[in-house]
């Protein structure tokens, strides 16, 4: 179904981080981004469509104004609004947002950090875009920082911050299918495996609350009105964001998830685990019956590999890119 | 990242250590009695109570070069001395051993239980001395104190904490090659196969369910693997089964101990960039060397007949050969103490960390106390 392409090599390896891969499609110019997290560093490369042209950049966690801080970095993500892309990157000290080339930081949110270190870690973790113009980010605390962003200019300020979660946030995601008639906007997941569903607005609004089975959830998608969380076990599973009815429950991995996409045009799934494993799934909606149907189709397996991104490099799921922990090249795989 | 990985990290590393000293010093059939003080003498400086008191604080991962610098002190800690080569080579594998542990753990949790190895085989080389017997016991408590209540994602932090101070090693270790669990590229083998984690199931089910909760479809697919059912999970008590055999000692059965250095170089370069930037943590890191240091007794200068060195090669020669053409992207950096100057330094340090605790307050001190311990360092 798929077969592996030319990789990308980047500057440093990956870490072992939760959704340790970013993707940004330009179609206007026929380039990808990509983003893959080294410690303190992301490294930024720009591939064209034709595979001639890769340009690379790195971005530090420095704060401004301390001159040998470092700060290691959690996650870095595009975020795609209407109006404008940015890049999100979360490190210990705080959130740094940059246009959507790391050329320049257009925002910088400290976060509190304690004067000698407290025996429970501070850093940001979870990012989204979500609707016309918010972007929120989770923190280690459980609290997600709700940003308003303008449609041009470093004018971002901090909306709301939402108390819910009692456990570090590990990931977010926003309603991706398009429609504007789902009415949840966004799902948070934390260390707990808890799952809060929210509309956005200018307060938003929790819809729902999944409780988790005190095992960690580090990635979730939303789709189409579901839930899919990824979890430390290697279970996938898929909920009504509303209700809170489990829909699938999927014995996916062997070892800890650490990432999931969806390409929204076609309903593919994609995961990927410390156990080498990419898997390729469909999910198919039958809003009739109010149900959900997961078939999986396809496996990769990267040798060796405690795979740390894998994220669809289109909408439709036509290409895939993946990152392992101490590899330094992004691996592309594309429909047959 | 997580503030609490240094107890583990220096646990662990510290417990090969002793597993490859242990094995040197039959090789080199150093006298029984000899082997078990710097056994004994190493134990101790370990789990000096200020230094742990030290080590279990809430704080980041040391730097490569000062952690390393702990594990020079720790090594010298009697009468056993290394060259430069040696120390060098003991290190690697020690890290290697770590890093391949703690990446073929099957949960995050298991690193304890792999700590629980070390502190087994810890106990099991000083049980006929009940002072540092007790001494032992003692962390043991404290370990599970710490972490026992962690959760899985509090432990998976951990594990990627721990994962980052490894990032890019690839040292290949001769056991490890011969037991096909690393390849000759320096990367670890992992299979997809075996036993599935304690608490995971075997993959290769979906389950669909209604509205009602009531399962609709069952659909198996294929794993790409060859999994089985989890086994029974390890103790995470002071006594007990441990399960796993990660951690436990591999060097029991006599194997000589050889690290390669070519064709590691590519990826460690890279790496050794990122920590080229002064950080005002060092002086935290002093601290800790200080508490090492001055919980150790002064040996007796002079004293030639009982002192030995050990040689972590099979010679003198390939000792000498090994430091030369080390790639200077693998060199640690080490502050050098040199074991003659110790009892002028221990008087210094002492006399420093006497300031320290008497004052209590350390914040506004510190900066002060901490620019003389690295001016002393620096002048060593």
């Amino acid at each position: 179904m798929y077969h592996k392409e030319k990789s990308i090599q980047i500057k440093n390896s990956a870490s072992a981080l939760y959704n340790n891969l970013g993707v940004l499609r330009i179609a206007p110019r026929r380039l990808t981004y990509f983003t893959v997290v080294h410690a303190n560093v992301v490294n930024m490369v720009s591939a064209s469509w034709d595979g001639l042209n890769y340009s690379h950049r790195q971005l530090q966690s420095k704060e401004p104004n301390v001159a040998t801080s470092t700060s290691l970095i959690m996650q870095a993500a595009f975020c795609a609004l209407p109006s404008r892309d940015l890049l999100v990157v979360t490190s210990q000290k705080g959130i740094q947002i940059y246009e959507s080339d790391g050329s320049i930081m257009v925002y910088w949110h400290a976060l509190d950090t304690p004067e000698t270190p407290t025996a429970q870690a501070v850093f940001a973790r979870g990012i989204s875009a979500v609707r016309e113009n918010y972007i929120c980010v989770g923190i280690s605390s459980g609290a997600i920082l709700v940003f308003d962003v303008p449609s041009k200019g470093s004018n971002i300020t901090l909306s709301e911050v939402l108390e819910e979660h009692k456990e570090s946030i590990t990931d977010m995601a926003a309603e991706c299918s398009g429609s504007q008639e789902c009415i949840a906007d966004l799902v948070s997941a934390d260390d707990g495996g808890n799952l809060c569903v929210w509309k956005s607005g200018e307060e938003f609004q929790l819809l729902n609350n999944i409780p988790g089975f005190d095992m960690s959830c580090s990635s979730v998608k939303l789709w189409k009105g579901t839930v899919v969380a990824g979890y430390g076990t290697g279970q996938i599973r898929l909920y009504e964001a509303v209700t809170g009815i489990l829909h699938a429950e999927v014995k996916a991995h062997a070892r800890w998830i650490y990432s999931l996409d969806i390409a929204p045009f076609s309903g593919l799934l994609l995961s990927a685990a410390e156990d080498s494993l990419v898997r390729v799934w469909h999910l198919s909606m039958t809003p009739e019956t109010n149900s959900v149907e997961v078939a999986h189709l396809h496996n990769e397996c990267v040798t060796d590999t405690q795979i740390c991104g894998a994220k669809f490099c289109d909408g439709d799921g036509y290409a895939f890119a993946v990152t392992g922990y101490d590899l330094s090249e992004i691996i592309r795989y594309t429909q047959t | 990242m997580s503030s609490r990985t240094l107890p583990l990290l220096f646990i662990n590393l510290g417990g090969e250590m002793l597993y490859i000293l242990d094995q040197r010093l039959r090789a080199q059939n150093i006298p029984a009695d000899k082997a078990k003080k710097v056994m004994n003498d190493i134990i101790t400086t370990m789990f000096n109570k200020k230094f742990l008191e030290e080590l279990f604080k809430p704080q980041e991962l040391y730097s490569k070069k000062a952690l390393r610098t702990v594990f020079d002190r720790l090594a010298h800690a009697s009468i056993m001395r290394l060259n430069q080569a040696s120390m060098d080579k003991l290190y690697d594998l020690m890290t290697m051993a770590f890093k391949y542990q703690v990446l073929l753990c099957p949960r995050p949790k298991d690193i304890l239980l792999v700590s629980f190895n070390h502190m087994d085989a810890i106990k099991d080389f000083v049980k006929d001395t009940p002072s540092i017997l007790s001494q032992v016991d003692e962390t043991y408590r404290q370990l599970i104190e710490m972490y026992t209540p962690l959760s899985s994602g509090e432990f998976q932090l951990i594990r990627q904490t721990l994962l980052i101070f490894f990032q890019d090693m690839h040292i290949r270790v001769s056991i490890f090659l011969k037991d096909k669990v690393q390849n000759s590229n320096g990367r670890f083998v992992l299979p997809t196969s075996g036993p599935v984690p304690h608490g995971t199931q075997v993959p290769g089910l979906i389950r669909m369910f209604s509205c009602t909760g009531e399962e609709v479809t069952r659909l198996q697919f294929n794993n790409g693997g060859n999994y089985t059912a989890a086994i029974r999970e390890g103790s995470f008590e002071i006594f007990g089964d441990r399960v796993t055999k990660l951690g436990t000692n591999m060097y029991s059965v006599s194997r000589p101990v050889e690290t390669h250095m070519s064709g590691t170089s590519k990826n460690s370069a890279q790496h050794a960039k990122v920590s080229a930037a002064p950080n005002p943590l060092a002086k935290e890191e002093l601290n800790l060397l200080a508490k090492l240091m001055g919980g150790l007794e002064v040996q007796k200068p002079g004293n030639a007949d009982s002192g030995f060195r050990v040689n972590l090669f099979a010679t003198d020669e390939e000792e000498e050969e090994a430091l030369i053409s080390r790639p200077d992207e693998l060199s640690y950096g080490v502050i050098n103490i040199q074991a003659t100057k110790d009892q002028q330094v221990n008087a210094e340090l002492a006399k420093i960390m006497g300031e320290f605790t008497e004052s209590g307050d350390q914040s506004p001190s510190a900066s002060s106390k901490g620019d003389d311990l690295l001016a002393m360092m620096d002048g060593l």
